[in-house]
Formats: structure tokens, sequence, C-alpha cells
């Protein structure tokens, strides 16, 4: 840092330096997941004068004694009217070494669809029981949700600890009981947070209440947890979203692949394929905006140039030779089916995964997940609103996949009706073949 | 400027950036003709920069619509044409006189100018034939943005349904319409208003003057300091004054307020909002008091 660099410049600095933890949050009203998310935004002073101001009015009309923070974020007034959330809502707040994101999930049981929207892109989950209640079929669907889209960290929090007079044993059954039936899930990172959201203890501050609890306070968790190696940087995969070809005489000859890293770590020599050709080439330069970079990782938005003209279009991977994901037309996938009208064998549907679409036969459903139990329904030969089951399809070109176990995004697609252009299904992949 | 770690990680600014980016791609892409809804302000401006950014060294491949309210901000109108100029962008300039004259939208002297906008705005797409029309909307802005999904469905009134929204899921975005429909897309949805300027500070990009420290005269009417102009002139007991203002946020001359602020650089403004206790809207925007749910009400009918 030279001298002359103001404290606001330095401000600027540590901005600029921070990361980014987005979280989906799981746990229906009555587990106080509002009460909590309003918790969080406050404590970390992201609420504005005039919000608080309209709540705390709100509050005192409704005859509460209490400031009621779930306020704070129940957006439309359709909701308000019936008291519920029903969609996904992003939230945003920031400490001075990390942004959050928070996908704010309604926990209602018919809204599987919105968890798992939410959780797609999420870091972390962190799924709210209430400690009177204890584990519900809910939490524990939450908590499969979560396992199944691959989220590599969970956080229990056991919300109104203060009703149960912050009884320790209360907390320990809870944590056991999760626990248990955690080990049935893939859930690499778990933590439980003993919480009262109302009063906020453990929440930001450490709680008094709980002398008998040695762990994080939710705040510091989410502020610390490790989420660098979250990312597959082994695997180079790069599917061309655009080609940009300038047509302007200073640039005659440029010819760009435009995308965003989906894994790996690129570089400039790096001898590469190009799927579905198959054609090889060399990285000649990766440019970011105006300049030629040394690296790029995800997520990195770059454009990549490449030593020979080999033809290359919208819907291509690039790959390293040895590494590359086998071109496959039969898809293997679990997926959580989102509309009304029932997914059948046979049923034809738009696929979109990555940067390429395509079309997609149903060949076959092979069972229907039950989440709260794990139970695998073989008799079922369909799908309803938000159930999730495994699913065989038919491409009428090949994806260019990798298992979702191994990366999110090559492991990912939308379905989608072609009549109505609605999003109908989201699916991971668990194998080409 | 992107920061490497040895970690592989990105700063939280860069992923924003990297994820807008790849959003300006994917519609350019996807959709037939999209377009780039340009109000003149900060928001507005970072949107042009990333459309910048994912197409260099090759042209932005679509046009900048603008509404001309007939009440914009001259500095703002000087440095949209700078931009303009300096990136080669195809300028389409729908404006509220025109469509009143035309009868597309009616001005019966309650509406706010800001609302005639929609029809102006909603005319202009329909007219040129936009598939996608890009808009700074934020999800922090206000509460009914909170749900808004980057790709924004609308039917072929324009019109917004929040039960009719699709599901967003990874980066997978779904542009499929119909004929006559539309998709708004949000690039910045998961910007903040402190990154923002954190990018305009970091990118030192050229925003229109008024957002810094100047002497104005104006009119306190409402809890708001009014610009004073032909069209907003003292009522009753209220009277002109020099203050040293900056704006929040820029719009219509008649409606939208400055705040007493001596911050004449990107960083002093950063430390201002950094400690700031009320919104932007809330503070600035004399159509969003209205009632708690205006902005969901003017969203439903098609506004930005």
């Amino acid at each position: 840092m030279s001298p002359e660099i103001s404290p606001v410049a330095e401000k600027h600095e540590g901005r600029a330096q921070m990361d980014l933890l987005r979280f989906a949050t799981a746990g229906s009203v009555d587990d106080g997941k509002s009460t909590l998310i309003g918790r969080l935004l406050l404590d970390s002073k992201s609420i504005f004068e005039d919000q608080l101001e309209s709540v705390e009015s709100t509050s005192k009309s409704k005859g509460y004694d209490y400031t009621d923070l779930a306020l704070l974020t129940d957006g439309l007034r359709s909701e308000r009217e019936q008291g519920i959330t029903i969609d996904v809502a992003y939230r945003y707040f920031a400490t001075p070494s990390r942004k959050f994101i928070i996908a704010d999930t309604p926990g209602h049981i018919q809204y599987t669809r919105n968890m798992v929207t939410g959780a797609s892109t999420a870091d972390l989950g962190l799924v709210l029981v209430d400690a009177r209640h204890g584990l519900t079929e809910q939490s524990r669907r939450h908590a499969v949700l979560l396992s199944l889209l691959r989220v590599p960290h969970l956080v229990l929090a056991v919300n109104k600890m203060d009703l149960v007079d912050w009884d320790e044993k209360v907390y320990e059954r809870i944590h056991n009981e999760f626990t248990a039936f955690a080990t049935k899930l893939n859930i690499p990172d778990l933590e439980v947070i003993p919480i009262s959201a109302l009063q906020g203890d453990n929440v930001v501050t450490r709680s008094e209440n709980t002398p008998w609890y040695h762990g994080p306070t939710l705040m510091h968790h989410l502020e610390h947890v490790h989420v660098a190696s979250d990312r597959d940087l082994q695997d180079v995969r790069f599917p061309v979203q655009y080609v940009v070809r300038p047509k302007s005489d200073e640039y005659h000859d440029y010819r760009g692949y435009a995308g965003m890293v989906a894994g790996g770590v690129l570089k400039p020599g790096d001898e590469v394929v190009v799927l579905p050709s198959g054609m090889t080439s060399t990285i000649e330069a990766i440019d970011l905006f105006d300049r030629e970079i040394t690296e790029a990782f995800p997520p990195m938005s770059v454009t990549v140039r490449l030593a020979d003209d080999v033809d290359v279009s919208r819907g291509d991977m690039i790959a390293r030779i040895n590494n590359a994901p086998k071109p496959s037309q039969d898809i293997d996938a679990m997926v959580c089916w989102m509309t009304n009208e029932p997914l059948r064998p046979r049923q034809k549907l738009a696929i979109k995964h990555t940067t390429r679409s395509a079309r997609a036969l149903v060949k076959d459903i092979q069972y229907r997940l039950d989440v709260n139990s794990l139970h695998r329904d073989q008799d079922t030969k369909e799908l309803g609103l938000n159930e999730i089951g495994r699913v065989q399809l038919r491409t009428t070109v090949p994806l260019l996949c990798d298992p979702y176990s191994k990366n999110r995004t090559t492991g990912s697609f939308i379905l989608i009706d072609e009549a109505t252009g609605v999003t109908v299904g989201a699916g991971m992949i668990n194998s080409g073949s | 400027m992107t920061q490497t770690h040895a970690d592989y990680q990105l700063s939280q600014l860069d992923q924003l950036e990297a994820e807008s980016i790849h959003i300006f791609r994917e519609v350019a892409a996807e959709f037939e003709k999209p377009v780039l809804m340009f109000s003149g302000g900060k928001d507005s401006i970072v949107m042009l920069r990333l459309a910048e950014k994912a197409f260099h060294p090759a042209k932005i491949p679509f046009p900048m619509l603008q509404v001309d309210t007939g009440f914009d901000f001259p500095e703002v109108l000087a440095c949209r044409d700078s931009w303009v100029d300096r990136l080669g962008v195809r300028m389409v300039v729908a404006s509220v006189d025109d469509a009143i004259a035309e009868g597309v939208v009616v001005d019966d002297g309650k509406t706010s100018r800001n609302r005639l906008q929609i029809g102006t705005l909603l005319n202009a797409i329909e007219k040129e034939g936009f598939t996608a029309a890009f808009g700074g909307g934020r999800r922090d802005e206000e509460k009914a943005r909170a749900k808004e999904r980057v790709y924004s469905h609308r039917d072929e009134f324009g019109q917004w349904d929040p039960k009719m929204q699709r599901p967003e899921l990874w980066s997978l975005y779904n542009g499929r319409i119909h004929s006559g429909e539309h998709m708004r897309i949000f690039p910045l949805s998961n910007w903040t208003e402190l990154d923002i300027w954190h990018y305009i500070h970091q990118e030192q990009i050229e925003i229109p003057s008024i957002y810094f420290s100047h002497q104005r005269k104006v009119i306190e009417r409402d809890g708001m300091l009014l610009s004073a102009s032909d069209a907003v002139q003292p009522k009753g007991e209220e009277k002109i004054e020099t203050k040293t203002v900056r704006f929040r946020t820029v719009g219509d001359m008649t409606l939208t307020g400055c705040v007493e602020s001596s911050a004449a650089t990107t960083a002093e403004i950063i430390d201002e909002i950094a400690i700031a206790r009320v919104t932007e809207r809330g503070a600035t925007r004399g159509d969003d008091r209205f009632s708690e749910a205006a902005m969901e009400d003017r969203k439903k009918e098609g506004y930005f």
C-alpha cells in the first residue's frame, strides 16, 4: 500500500477482496425463518431506517408487543394477505469479510420446487427447526433436498431455545437425531447451532444462556465456512456460449470463444479438444475484456482463442485431451418435476444443458423418491408436481455431461415444455452412457 | 482489475461481473432482438460497461432504448452521448411527448410522468419488435423485487405476473417466448447499491456529474429537495434556496430529489453510502411513496 492511499480507498480494497457465500434457508414461517433472516439483516446493519420504521409501525398497528422482524422480508401484497411466502426471494447482506446472498425458500410441502431452485446455486443450506417440536418430516425433507442438490455445507439451527428454557438435553436430542439421519445422506459438513432468532442469541452475538454450547455463532460460521475447495479445479470444462467475431478492420481475423469456465483451470498453451467434434488444438490466448490473462478458473467469464482454425460454435465444449466428458444421448438423471401436468414416459420436452439446447424423450421413470423416507417407489410410473424421481432420457443430440456429483454446472439441466415455454423440470445427472 | 488468488477464489465483485457478463452473452446468443433499456442512471451505465466487456473486441450486438420523458437532466444526456460515441451503439429514443401526441398514453394531469413512461416503453418495444429488454433493476432495491427473476417473462400486454414467473435454476436461463411476448432481463439482479458504487470506483466509469456534490437551486417539498426548474416552481410557502447537493438516483427532474452532500468523488460517495441509514428509493423517489405496494402495482403493468 502506498502512503497516499486514503482510508476510503483501503476500504474499497477490502470490499474488492470480499468473497461471496450463497446460502439457502429452509423452514416454515412457524419455525421463525423470516424472523431469523430479519435478525441477520438487522444485526449486520443491512436494514435502513425507513425499512425499520415501516416494520415498527406495522407491528404496532397489529398490536404486537415486539417488532416483528419477519415483516422485513414479506414481499408481495398477495402474500401479506395470505400470510405466507410463495416463492424464492433473494436477500443481501454483507459483513466486512464476506457478502451473502440468501435464497429464502418457503417451507411448505407444496413448494419443493422452490427449495430445489434456491438450493441449486447454494454453497450452504440453513435448516431451521423449532426446539419445542424437534425434527419434523419437513426438516428431514429439507435436508434430503439439500443433499440431493449437493449443497456442500449444512447448518441446522435449533430455534426458539428460549421456549425450552435453554435446555441442553433438548439440543442434544435434536443434534443426535439429525446426525443419525444425516449419515444416510451426502452431507460433507454439518453444524448444529442452538439459537433464538427473536432475541438474537447465538445469531450474531454469543449467548449467555448456552454456556454448554462451545460451537460458533451462526454469523461467525457463515463468515468463516470455507467454500473455496467446493469447486472442481481439476477437470477443464468450458462450454462455448458465444462466438466473438468483431468484423472490423482492426480485428479482421479475431475469433474468440466466449463462455464461463465450468471446471478446471485453463492456461494458454494447453492442448485441448473441442466436443463433440473431437478436433484438437492449443489455447493461444485467454482474453478478459481487453487484457490477456495467464489462467482462467470457475466461474470466470472469459474469451478463449485457439491456435488452429477449427470449427467451434455455441453448445460445443472445450476440455483437455485426456480428460473430457463422453458425448451421450442417453441420460440417467434425478428429476424434480415442477408443474401440475405429470411427467410420463414417451413425453417429449425441450432440454437445456450448459449452452446446448436439444429435445428429449422420456424413455422410462425408474422410481419415485419419497423425500421423507428415502423410499424408492418403483410402482409409480409418473412424476407429479414437486415429486422427484429417477428418469431415463434420450436426447436428439449428444450432451457433454458429467455426473452432478462431480460438477454442478455440467451435471445439471432444465426441462422445458415446448408448447408453453415454461420450465417444468430440473435434472441432476447420474451418468450418461 | 481481476485479482487472482492462490486458492482460485474470485472476489465477490469479480464474481458478480462474471455472472452478469454470462447473462449478456446468453441473451445475445438466444434472442432474436435484444435491447438495452438505458435510463442514463448509474445502473444502466454499469450495464453498458458489462455489455462492452461481454463482447469485446466486437461492438455490443444490440441497440439501446431510452425513454425520453422530456424532463431529463442535461448532465445525464451529455453523459449518455459520450458513451454512445465511444461504443458506437445504436440509440432508439421513445419519447413520452410523442406517445401522448399519438394517443398511446393519456396524460390526465393526475398521472406521474414516470407512469406515462410505462406505456411509452411498451409501445416502443412492441413497435420495434424487441424480444428481450435488459433493465438495470436490482433485487435489493425494494421488497417486491426480491423475487424477481433474472429472466422475467412478460405477456403480450407487457405484464408481469408474479405467479407465472419460471423457476430459475443454476445458471441455466430459459429464454423461450411466444410471438408478441418479451423477456425482461436483469443482469444486475444480485448487485447491491454498494456493489454498483464499488464497481464504478474500481473501473473508473464515467457517470453523470449530478451524482457528485455540486451547487444547485432547490425547493424543499414533502421532505425532499427538488431541483428548481421551469417545471418545478415554488408553491405556497416554498422558496428557492441554493444548496450543496448530489443526486442518489436520476430520473424525471420533476420527481427526483437530491440530498445535501459534499461527496465529490466515488470514494467519498462510497463512504457516505456505507453509513447511510435511508434506502435509495425511500429517500428520493416521490413516486414510490404512494403506497407500500406501489412498486408491485407498477411492475404488474410493465414498469422497469
